[in-house]
């Protein structure tokens, strides 16, 4: 299986199978357009084909081209079969829990109208995860992280600096716990930043490995939806907090988050404003939210979408060759040193790998779950925890969504987000084809940057 | 080769036997929690 497309005056061949990249020239392209369903050649090239494109190509250029192709198949880089579906179809069935989202308070002070969490209270009271609460989340994914080592720890909320006092209670106790049984804890905060101190910052610094801080892009499209609870806009008390965070952090990783909607298709500008401030490190979501909200992201917006991908992936090219680097999340496709495949079968880990902790302890595959009935999987402190919706979870993978089979993209999405596909189809292993249509374009947006980026050097 | 210039020949049947020890990151944890793109992840086992 191939996927061949045009981008930045380069003729781009992704195989899907190999993960090879290739640049071709235009008889390849026009060749391949005629062997895309192939795994078997022949060694010389069809008649039919040889045939059809002599009008526009030599004899030669056309003898050439496809011993090149024949070539490449040979080496298992081009028309290669699947190999992958008995091994998904046996991965190891019981997986270890290795990554939480702390759900530190289900409380927020921005009154963002996209929330999916409903404004932080997650469609529940609003309240804080105690002390107590955490430790037993901490327990809970030492005892059932088996011999993994390297934990996950996401603080997140609501606003999960409401409650600094408790994410510092548990960041200390998880170290010391860590200490005892050999894991290695690794900490992120997603935060809005209203809060951020000079004392929070240093703490940040010290302990979090990666910070996630929320910002949408220009001050009139942040603060027309990231709004406090009297209504006025966030922005302007955010981004000297988020730079001076920054600027502290040295060569930590950090995230300027931003989502865009139906208001702002041109979200490219918004990325640039963000790049415009000093940051470095950004990423830019489509908002998921129903048809019904007159912001939702609709199939008539896809075309928008695409040209402004490729928009930011040209300036992305045009600023990393002039020595002004940076760092689009979706973009950063290493061609050479990616997940192994075990990996891009079997995704986020929701449900199995990775789970979300509500202030009273109770467990949820993740946290755009949190709420869901259906979806309770148990609690810390009596120790519950359902294998039955684990299992339903560690046994999708991109060979049980049958809308996968035919995508290119399968391997760099691992069949996009289980939250999404439920609640748009009501089916973990039904994608949600608008995040599909959306990923598509990313990923060739990402393999022509970085082809375009290996050509040119 | 004169028409084709293979970028990586990244084999990702190569890491099909040596893969899955899971010490990698969440994806989700790193900086979406909306989509889902995992190919961007680093392998913590080179």
């Amino acid at each position: 299986m191939i996927h061949q497309y045009t981008m930045f005056g380069l003729n781009i061949v992704l195989d899907v199978y190999s993960g090879a990249v290739h640049a071709v020239s235009d008889a390849v392209y026009e060749i391949l357009l005629y062997l895309a369903d192939e795994t078997e050649l022949p060694d010389t090239i069809p008649a039919n084909v040889l045939n059809i494109l002599s009008e526009r190509y030599t004899k030669d250029e056309l003898i050439e081209a496809y011993g090149e192709i024949y070539e490449l198949h040979k080496q298992g880089l081009l028309l290669t079969d699947d190999e992958y579906k008995d091994l998904a179809l046996n991965l190891p069935k019981k997986s270890v829990v290795k990554a939480l989202c702390l759900h530190i308070a289900h409380d927020c002070n921005l009154r963002c109208s996209y929330c999916f969490a409903d404004t932080g209270s997650f469609k529940g009271k609003r309240s804080l995860m105690s002390f107590e609460t955490g430790k037993k989340a901490i327990d809970f994914v030492i005892e059932n992280s088996e011999h993994r080592r390297n934990i996950e720890i996401d603080f997140f909320g609501g606003e999960p600096l409401i409650n600094f006092k408790v994410v510092k209670q548990i960041t200390e106790y998880a170290k010391e716990q860590g200490k005892l049984h050999d894991k290695n804890f690794r900490f992120t905060i997603t935060t809005n930043g209203l809060l951020l101190n000079d004392e929070i910052n240093d703490y940040i610094n010290e302990n979090m490995s990666n910070v996630v801080l929320s910002l949408d892009g220009r001050p009139q499209i942040n603060d027309r939806v990231r709004r406090r609870v009297d209504g006025t806009g966030s922005y302007d008390t955010i981004v000297p907090k988020f730079k001076k965070l920054v600027e502290s952090r040295g060569t930590k990783d950090y995230y300027i988050r931003g989502t865009f909607t139906a208001n702002n298709l041109d979200f490219a500008q918004d990325v640039m404003h963000i790049v415009s401030l000093g940051f470095k490190q950004t990423s830019m979501e489509p908002v998921v939210v129903p048809d019904t909200e007159y912001y939702a992201i609709l199939p008539e917006h896809l075309n928008k979408i695409y040209s402004e991908y490729e928009r930011l992936a040209q300036i992305y090219i045009e600023k990393r060759q002039s020595g002004e680097p940076f760092n689009f999340f979706h973009f950063m496709i290493d061609l050479d040193q990616g997940p192994c495949v075990i990996k891009r079968l079997s995704g986020c880990g929701a449900g199995h790998e990775y789970l979300a902790i509500t202030p009273d302890g109770d467990i949820y595959p993740c946290h755009q779950f949190v709420g869901d009935k259906n979806f309770y999987m148990g609690n810390v402190f009596d120790k519950t925890f359902d294998l039955s919706i684990k299992e339903k979870f560690e046994k999708s993978n991109v060979y049980t969504k049958p809308s996968c089979q035919d995508c290119f993209a399968k391997f760099y999405c691992s069949g996009g987000c289980c939250a999404n596909a439920y609640h748009f189809n009501n089916d973990i292993n039904k994608p949600y084809e608008m995040a599909c249509a959306m990923e598509r374009k990313r990923v060739e947006c990402a393999i022509a940057i970085a082809a375009k980026l290996k050509l040119d050097e | 080769m004169k028409q084709i210039k293979t970028l990586t020949k990244a084999s990702l049947k190569e890491t099909k036997s040596k893969g899955g020890c899971g010490e990698c990151q969440t994806s989700c944890q790193s900086a979406c929690k909306t989509s889902c793109t995992v190919a961007n992840q680093k392998c913590e086992n080179i």
